[in-house]
């Protein structure tokens, strides 16, 4: 691989994996006993793409991202205080408790924040793209998508588009086997999206997602060579989600021995078992590290449990428009 | 005061905003050295170069959608598509993601950008290029509409919105040749504000876009019946300016509610309910509230047909002064 982690640091990439994993639980967890209400998309399972890609940008790059969105918010360095009192519709949250579980948005990390309408948002990525080369700004965006948006037209648009502009913009496809309860190989007419780059003149490839330094090294590779070359790129990260769709799914289209199959290649313990053999981590120091990270989010979530702030109809109005009550 | 049509009212308020800011950017099919498909564009990106004038392909939906995040990142992006009756594929970018994105990100994020579009039959083009879909836009919180008729409203208008933090769906009407004076100074009007385009006494013609001009005509002729016919051109449908209408209403004590479009869930619905949700309006009442539409049925090809899609002058004269029997 032309890139690797920088000597010491792989710890904190485990560790960043880890605070993903153990975030999106205790959101099931708060879901599951009705602490939370609406719905959530959880992404267990599909961590190193969200370290692999954060840690794989610069900061100043931007990413736009889906309704599948904790993983990503989190991994850009996300505020955890403000994005747990986002999910409990608290004022103080990333979005004022106006957005929710489905729409992350945190400017300062320069995350522009996702839609829920499944695939919309590669185009809205697309125009950010397209303000930033106007500006000769040094910056890319990427945008993230999944298999089940990869049939949507505006994807098609937004592809040709970069294409014929030369945009700076990273179309990163999270396969993670299912649009909610449909195979992609059901459903997609390629058995790697990757192959749809050809259609608009973009350079693809696909790489294994569950494989924390192949997506960072990839990431960081295509990141120069989009820089060299002012061009967009088409990156395929095969993964799975562990999770269901939402909170509801009862997961009735797939068999769990097709799940254990790939909790056999779960992203978190496959980096753990390369960071024991070379000696940089023990068993207990994960766990020691499992354990810290969920004192950290159950501390979180128990404050908010306790402590509400919301706003009234009132001050939501003010969000409507620029001029506040101008309606 | 000089005379221009709407086509150029259109094309100077985008020309003067463009040299005021340069994050001003016009996108559309054709909008570059064609001119756009009603040649209103024609001419600019001579001046204005590739950087502000972008030429994009057939993707009414991408277009709007790349848009959306071009003006989250600052630029102010004005889109023109060019048939009103393509707003069905703009539809998800202008409403679950224009509308949506300064509410949803807490304030944090704005879409500065004009929709600009040509709405109304009248040009021989058949049923897929001659609705009036204002309605698909006035329901919608966080979008403001806008549709003005003559070359002076055009023009401040178009500046105002460009201007204007918000999302703006700019609706114009396809008499492009229409013309009349407007200011020499720059100028802009304010977004939400109607305008008395006709004083009167006995009756109140509401109306916007291309028929204010057959309302204006129409109170030509009611004078023959010595009948002062007040015509109020609401120029901006979100936000409302209910207290115009009132206003005059009271007044007059009745109204003839006019637009191109279906009266069945059309906006002049939203316009009677203006009149009638106030009490002191509503007793000012001295007959019913009259609206007239275009016929309910898609646009026909038919030349003689489609001239007869829109009201006619002698509709509205005929309706108001039924009002008077």
């Amino acid at each position: 691989m032309p890139y690797s982690f920088a000597s010491g640091t792989r710890k904190d990439v485990l560790a960043l994996m880890i605070r993903s994993r153990v975030f999106e639980q205790k959101i099931e967890e708060l879901f599951t006993n009705h602490s939370m209400h609406g719905t959530t998309h959880l992404a267990i399972g599909q961590e190193a793409v969200h370290a692999g890609v954060a840690l794989g940008l610069e900061q100043r790059d931007w990413i736009m991202t889906t309704h599948r969105c904790h993983g990503h918010t989190l991994a850009r360095g996300a505020d955890l205080f403000a994005m747990m009192a986002e999910f409990f519709g608290d004022s103080r949250g990333l979005s004022r408790g106006l957005g929710g579980s489905m729409h992350l948005i945190d400017m300062e990390h320069r995350n522009a924040g996702s839609s829920a309408v499944v695939g919309s948002s590669v185009a809205l990525a697309t125009g950010m793209a397209l303000q930033l080369k106007r500006q000769n700004r040094d910056e890319i965006v990427v945008a993230f998508f999944g298999d089940g948006a990869s049939n949507r037209g505006i994807i098609h648009e937004a592809m040709n588009m970069a294409s014929i502009w030369n945009l700076p913009v990273l179309f990163l496809c999270e396969h993670n086997g299912y649009g909610m309860s449909s195979p992609a190989h059901r459903m997609v007419s390629v058995s790697s999206i990757a192959e749809r780059g050809s259609g608009y003149g973009i350079k693809s490839d696909s790489i294994d997602g569950n494989a924390v330094q192949e997506v960072y090294s990839k990431v960081r590779e295509i990141r120069q060579w989009m820089m060299e070359h002012q061009r967009p790129y088409l990156l395929e990260v095969k993964t799975y989600r562990f999770s269901g769709h939402s909170k509801s799914d009862k997961r009735v289209y797939r068999s769990r021995e097709e799940e254990a199959q790939w909790m056999k290649k779960d992203p978190i313990e496959a980096f753990s078992r390369v960071l024991i053999a070379e000696k940089e981590i023990t068993e207990q120091e994960i766990s020691d590290l499992f354990e810290q990270e969920r004192a950290q989010i159950t501390e979180i979530a128990d404050f908010f449990l306790n402590d509400h702030q919301e706003l009234t109809l009132r001050d939501a109005e003010q969000y409507v428009y620029a001029s506040g009550g101008d309606r | 005061m000089r005379q221009i049509s709407y086509r150029e009212a259109i094309r100077e308020a985008l020309a003067e905003e463009m040299a005021r800011d340069e994050q001003v950017v016009l996108m559309g099919e054709d909008v570059g050295c064609y001119g756009g498909c009603f040649s209103v564009t024609s001419g600019l990106i001579d001046i204005y170069g590739p950087h502000q004038v972008i030429e994009t392909p057939v993707s009414e939906e991408g277009i709007v959608a790349v848009a959306v995040g071009a003006a989250i990142m600052g630029m102010r992006p004005v889109v023109e598509v060019m048939y009103g009756d393509f707003s069905t594929l703009a539809s998800d970018p202008l409403i679950n993601h224009a509308a949506k994105t300064r509410f949803m990100s807490g304030g944090r994020q704005s879409v500065p950008m004009v929709y600009r579009t040509p709405m109304g039959s009248g040009t021989g083009a058949a049923a897929q290029h001659t609705q009036s879909l204002e309605t698909l836009f006035t329901n919608i919180p966080g979008l403001k509409v806008i549709y003005p008729c003559t070359p002076s409203d055009a023009k401040g208008l178009l500046k105002s919105a460009i201007r204007c933090d918000d999302p703006v769906v700019f609706l114009e009407h396809k008499n492009y040749g229409l013309s009349s004076l407007i200011p020499e100074e720059d100028y802009t009007i304010e977004i939400g504000k109607a305008d008395v385009k006709r004083k009167g006494t006995d009756l109140t013609i509401i109306t916007y876009g291309k028929m204010v001009s057959q309302a204006l005509s129409a109170a030509l002729t009611l004078e023959d019946d010595e009948i002062s016919a007040e015509v109020v051109d609401l120029r901006t449908l979100r936000p409302l300016d209910t207290e115009a209408i009132r206003a005059s209403v009271k007044k007059t004590g009745r109204a003839v509610i006019l637009h191109e479009g279906p009266a069945f869930g059309g906006f002049s619905g939203e316009i009677a309910a203006a009149i009638v949700e106030d009490e002191d309006t509503f007793r000012a009442l001295k007959g019913p509230v009259k609206r007239i539409g275009g016929q309910e049925i898609p646009t026909p090809f038919n030349k003689n047909l489609e001239m007869q899609m829109a009201p006619q002058v002698s509709q509205i004269i005929s309706v108001s002064l039924s009002l008077f029997s």
